[in-house]
């Protein structure tokens, strides 16, 4: 690519914000996409992906080189001194081209494959659509009915072709009503509680200071009767009412109560995309003082104002919950309506709806209410080069609210902290197609699901990662009522200073949970395949007994050939021995040996017996796996259930059903591991 | 009864009480010699007893004549604020008179551990369990040719706040000791605190008197350098800070030790808020957590100014540094602050804490606050006597909270090594509450002198006995841990500092949910526990078989098999 200029520089040191004094010394290599450092010495290498690189700075030139410093939307911030300035400048230009490509076709997505996937490329393009999300909720019914009338996104381009919008209400007033809506993008339906409050989303209306339009009045009354339980709805407009007041003169603005039969209006004081932007580099910058007090950095905190809108954010949509909850619609709109409605608008329903709280319901969430409702992630996230202006944390505040959510409610969510982590990676990555494009219209163009993988692909091949072992799914089958005092709502350390190794706790309880979850799932699968052998082991000594009346006798041929005959019988007796029936495609041993050879001799036993292992690694102290990838705090540490040995994800990429389990489901092992089963497994059939 | 003259209304009808977390409730409310009862009529009787000594502020508000009857405002030492309504003006002043008297009681020969009997027996005495004889024996055995428990201060007489036995240098005899005594102020001598694997000791001891007059005191020295090998050097870490340390001579405070006669040394200053900034600094803490209106600017920038972070870290931060002074450089520590008994106590058990495995078990916890801090002569009576809610009129400034500043960073150090300590952070609830509220004698008495006068161990019960009951202690174990052997370095960063929330937010957010999850985790670490029990039960019992099986000649043997594929 003609735009590295450089792709190798060597004698390049890296800097720690904790450890100045012993800079770590390497070769920096750039990649189409990716930007790696590798220290031969301490065996370390930092993988920077282009398409995370948020800014790129030139620091003051030193006696010991020129400073490039890196900060990643992902929020690692790393500096690179390199020997020479020319390096530095070269490196400066190629990665602020290659990080944010002019034509969105040069998008990671859109040239990544990889052999890591076990997914075919279509996967998770299919598993969710927004008409069978509405059937889940009962919708269409008498009430709510599904319009074609976007079926070609001539009513509103960033809609989905789909909308659920009352009954009662004709096409005239659909079509009137999107045109007094900013960006047409009018009330519909997004979420029917199973109690008939309905929550609608919309843009601000076009009011000004006085225009009024008898179809959006229409409307937002058809939403009101759509709804048996209420006679009245909430209007929430998120924003504080100056920005809204302000909106007017642009002949913009917000539902005057007057015109507007049996609403009731309210404003909600989130603030806008350009103050949650500069709230969040406030907020790194407190994460990034050098030799910080506790008084500085709460103090940095503070002025960042970012709890403050992360409380703001939970408060507004506790409150569209509980109106929810009490059998009210609520209709819920900003500015655009694509922003803090759909943040809003989301974590209502998660507040309301267990189904939201399953890792599954999460990402039909936010299909529905983040992709196809179009959330501009490509302005948001700066794919490519253009308005600085346009690009706003808004999804990383989502993220962040749901991990205040689950801090508040352990056991309430299937998915775990590193799910969240791992979404919010990805939203910037772009590798996968999920979040390419500003809204549904832009992704059919792109035929992104023909071209790019799917997030969703990639989650379903990693479903045990993302686990949370306290999640019950019976705990809150109602409104999740979370304490939103000030002290409750907390600076989350794992994201914003996930990359500082020093600050995190050195032990887990998450992992530890993990492992011990998956510890004991083996040693379930193994006391099972146990309890069988010994209850085949037991008939055959039983069987064998009036035989073995003569031990005299036992030497003979003729006798242990007779006992082969019973111990073959006696394994018939186990008939539902899972060796016999499982027919998995994976299975090493589906052509291989049957009953009534498995148990012939003792090395059969012990080759069971050791391919499950009773006593797992610890996880504590491991600093490198053994293919030497250096452990970090975030990085997930698998054990394999073979040798019980732990091992990086990278490493442990085999999966294969263990001879000591009772049932046939593969499971992760290592590479040493897997070959050892394949082996024995064949040298038993070749025997 | 006792105190009956200080009780006029021992019970008073139609009562409303509100709790925080608590629905009002209307019922009974009762007097006596060491609790106030409140049982709410109705269908589901509701009975809360609260011990006086809990209360920390009495507040009376009688309604504006002419309505009748008044509110009645307990602050508690746990941070909660109960309040009652009464119907009667009357009644409201008895009360509320009585309470003042009963929780401020200052005579310790009345509180309520002389009256409490248990109902059950203990299997093991606390009051014995934790003697120097026995927590020094293992070091004293080992390291016979340097140290030795010395008896010097078997009346009390060289230093009033040490315990009867010390641990000293064997090659210091007691005189040696004696002048040391009189050169510390209170007497309190440098005695070894904590030998390291490696063989560096921690001593601690109260600061040399300071003045333009002071001679040297070679004894001192003797028994500092005594304890240094040859050619090595020790470090001083004085707690306060170095500018404000040589000045206050008119107080006989601020001395330090010279460098000219202690060559051998160096000294660090590591500053800690210390007694009444620091009780000031909690109050202020926990106002603002009780204030549950305020926005978010407003809660972020009272909590950073109460500075109670601020103290937990750098109380951490001076453990960090005796730590690495102990660990990686091997080298011998004297800690002392000003009369050596808060931030010195503090920093010298957070130390052990992060150098010691056996401080992480529960007996070995349990040691540490009996050597530390009880034997130590930390003044718990004096110091708890008030806490953060009392106003300035009620609280003294002996009054402090530094064995919690302690518990806090103990805490801290817990939520980042959740697998490295045998117990969990309720243990550590427990011991801060019984320090400042009790049926257990464990923490009465200022030091063991005065201990030793009231006949403790005859009258009270060992808090020690109650806890280490395995049905009480049941409760108390982390179900994640795993015994680490190493030193466990916690992060001093400030995003590594958290509040915590069971400490001082017990009553704003409800902790239910998370001691559900805490059950939770115990069960998913049981079972695993069962399945791998069981595994290995049966892995034996199938080899017996197998065994059984071979002898039989119903199996090849494993020899003769493994041949032909090895």
């Amino acid at each position: 690519m003609e735009v590295i200029k450089t792709p190798k520089i060597e004698n390049v040191r890296m800097l720690d914000r904790y450890n100045n004094r012993k800079p770590s010394t390497g070769t920096l290599y750039l990649t189409a996409t990716h930007l790696i450092f590798v220290d031969p010495d301490a065996k370390k290498e930092t993988w920077v992906l282009l398409m995370h690189v948020a800014t790129v700075q030139k620091l003051p030139l030193s006696t010991v080189g020129a400073p490039l410093q890196i900060r990643c939307k992902t929020f690692l911030s790393v500096t690179f001194v390199l020997p020479r300035e020319r390096e530095c400048h070269d490196l400066y230009t190629s990665l602020m081209q290659m990080s944010q490509p002019f034509h969105i076709e040069d998008l990671y997505c859109f040239h990544y494959t990889s052999s890591l996937e076990e997914i075919p490329r279509t996967a998770g393009w299919t598993f969710f659509d927004l008409e069978t999300e509405f059937q889940r909720m009962g919708v269409p019914n008498s009430n709510w009915t599904m319009t074609n009338l976007n079926k070609d996104y001539q009513l509103c381009d960033t809609y989905p072709q789909c909308l659920f919008v009352p009954s009662s209400v004709s096409t005239i007033v659909l079509v009137g009503s999107a045109s007094f809506r900013s960006k047409g993008r009018l009330p519909v339906l997004t979420y029917l509680h199973k109690n008939q409050a309905a929550l609608c989303r919309c843009s601000q209306p076009l009011s000004g200071f006085s225009a009024r339009c008898v179809e959006d009045e229409q409307l937002l009354n058809g939403i009101v009767q759509a709804n048996p339980n209420a006679k009245f709805m909430y209007v929430v407009d998120t924003r504080p009412r100056i920005n809204a007041m302000a909106n007017r003169a642009a002949g913009k603005g917000y539902e005057n109560e007057n015109f507007y039969e049996n609403i009731k209006f309210q404003f909600c004081g989130i603030e806008n995309i350009h103050v949650m932007r500069s709230s969040l580099s406030k907020l790194l910058e407190a994460c990034e003082l050098k030799t910080p007090s506790m008084a500085a950095f709460i103090n940095g905190v503070q002025s960042s104002g970012w709890l403050r809108h992360i409380h703001a954010i939970l408060d507004t949509s506790l409150l569209v919950a509980r109106s929810l909850k009490e059998g009210v619609n609520v209709l819920v709109h900003c500015s655009d309506g694509w922003d803090r409605t759909a943040q809003v608008c989301s974590l209502a329903q998660v507040l309301l709806d267990p189904y939201y709280r399953t890792l599954q319901g999460f990402q039909s969430l936010i299909e529905k209410d983040w992709l196809s409702f179009g959330h501009k992630f490509t302005d948001r996230c700066g794919y490519l080069q253009s308005d600085a202006k346009e690009t706003s944390p808004v999804f990383t505040q989502l993220v962040d609210c749901m991990w205040q959510l689950q801090r508040a409610h352990p056991s309430a969510f299937q998915f775990s902290e590193r799910l969240l982590l791992h979404l919010h990676d990805h939203v910037y990555s772009s590798q996968y197609g999920t979040f390419v494009g500003n809204c549904e219209k832009d992704r059919l163009d792109l035929k992104l699901s023909d071209r790019t993988y799917s997030l969703w692909g990639n989650i379903a091949s990693h479903l045990d990662e993302f686990l949370n072992p306290l999640y019950k799914s019976d705990a809150y089958t109602e409104l999740l009522e979370p304490n939103l005092v000030p002290s409750n709502i907390l600076f989350w350390r794992g994201l914003y200073c996930r990359f500082e190794s020093g600050v995190h706790p050195r032990e887990s309880i998450a992992d530890v949970l993990l492992a011990t979850r998956d510890h004991s799932t083996s040693l379930e699968m193994h006391i099972a395949h146990l309890q069988k052998r010994i209850t085949a082991m037991k008939t055959l000594l039983d069987v064998s007994t009036p035989v073995t009346d003569n031990r005299l006798a036992v030497d003979d041929e003729d006798d242990e050939q007779q006992l082969g005959l019973s111990l073959k019988k006696s394994m018939q007796v186990v008939d539902d021995h899972p060796l016999s029936t499982s027919k998995s495609a994976d299975s090493v041993f589906s052509d291989g040996p049957n009953i009534e050879n498995s148990i012939t001799s003792s090395y059969q036993l012990r080759r069971e017996i050791d391919s499950v292992c009773i006593d797992w690694r610890s996880l504590r102290n491991i600093k490198e796996c053994v293919c030497s990838t250096p452990f970090d705090h975030s990085s997930k540490k698998s054990h394999c259930w073979r040798c019980g040995e732990v091992f990086c994800t990278r490493c442990l990429d085999k999966q294969t059903p263990l001879p000591g389990h009772a049932t046939h489901r593969p499971v992760p092992v290592c590479r040493a591991c897997y070959r050892e089963v394949r082996l024995s497994s064949s040298s038993i059939t070749s025997t | 009864m006792e105190f009956a003259h200080l009780i006029k209304s021992p019970r008073v009808e139609k009562v409303l009480v509100h709790r925080p977390l608590n629905k009002s409730a209307e019922g009974v409310l009762c007097i006596t010699g060491h609790h106030l009862i409140f049982s709410a009529g109705g269908e589901s009787p509701d009975e809360f007893w609260l011990i006086h000594r809990i209360i920390d502020l009495v507040e009376r508000k009688p309604n504006t004549p002419p309505a009748v009857g008044g509110t009645l405002v307990l602050k508690c030492k746990d941070f909660s604020v109960i309040s009652f309504d009464f119907q009667n003006t009357e009644e409201l002043n008895n009360v509320s008179a009585s309470l003042d008297c009963l929780s401020s009681i200052e005579n310790q020969s009345l509180y309520y551990p002389f009256f409490y009997q248990p109902a059950y027996t203990a299997i093991e005495d606390g009051w014995t369990a934790f003697r120097p004889e026995v927590e020094f024996s293992k070091l004293v055995m080992q390291q016979q040719e340097d140290w030795r428990i010395s008896y010097a201060n078997k009346e009390y007489a060289i230093c009033s706040s040490y315990p009867s036995a010390v641990v000293v240098p064997k090659a210091v005899d007691d005189d040696v000791l004696i002048a040391a005594a009189s050169f510390r102020v209170g007497g309190r001598f440098p005695v070894l605190s904590y030998r390291h694997e490696g063989g560096a000791v921690m001593m601690r001891s109260s600061q040399p008197p300071s003045g333009p007059n002071v001679k040297r005191c070679r004894e001192d020295e003797k028994l500092l350098n005594s304890v240094l090998k040859p050619g090595m050097r020790g470090y001083i870490i004085d707690t306060r800070h170095q500018s404000t340390t040589p000045t206050p001579k008119s107080k006989g405070s601020g001395g330090f030790e010279i460098e000219s006669h202690y060559p051998q040394w160096r000294r660090i200053h590591k500053p800690i808020e210390r007694l009444q900034s620091l009780l000031e600094s909690l109050s202020k803490l926990v106002e603002a957590c009780l204030d549950t209106g305020s926005s978010m600017d407003k809660w972020l920038s009272r909590l950073e100014s109460s500075q109670w972070l601020s103290y937990v870290k750098e109380t951490m931060n001076c453990a960090c540094l005796v730590s690495q002074c102990i660990d990686q450089e091997t080298a011998a520590v004297l800690l002392h602050g000003g009369e050596g008994l808060d931030s010195t106590l503090a920093v010298s058990a957070l130390a052990q804490v992060i150098l010691s495995p056996d401080s992480r078990t529960v007996h070995g916890f349990e040691a540490l606050i009996e050597r530390e801090w009880i034997q130590a002569g930390y003044p718990f009576v004096l110091r708890h006597h008030r806490s953060a809610l009392s106003n300035t009129v009620s609280r003294n400034k002996e009054n402090a909270p530094t064995f919690l500043l302690f518990i806090d960073c103990t805490w801290q150090i817990m939520q980042q090594f959740p697998c490295s300590f045998e117990f969990n952070e309720g243990f550590l609830l427990q011991l801060a509450r019984h320090s400042y509220w009790s049926q257990f004698g464990t923490f009465l008495g200022n030091n063991e002198l005065d201990r030793h006068q009231m006949q403790l161990s005859n009258k009270t019960v060992s808090l020690w006995s109650h806890l280490n009951r395995p049905e009480i202690l049941r409760s108390f174990l982390n179900p994640l841990y795993e015994p680490n052997n190493r030193v466990i370095w916690p992060s001093v960063a400030p995003m590594s500092v958290s509040l915590w929330p069971a400490m001082y937010l017990s009553y704003v957010v409800e902790p239910r949910i998370y001691d559900d999850a805490w059950r939770d985790i115990a069960a998913i670490c049981e079972q695993d526990k069962e399945l791998r029990s069981k595994a290995q039960r049966l892995r034996r019992q199938l080899i017996d078989l197998e065994r059984d099986a071979i002898s039989k000649g119903l199996l090849d043997s494993p020899s003769s098999i493994g041949t032909v594929f090895d």
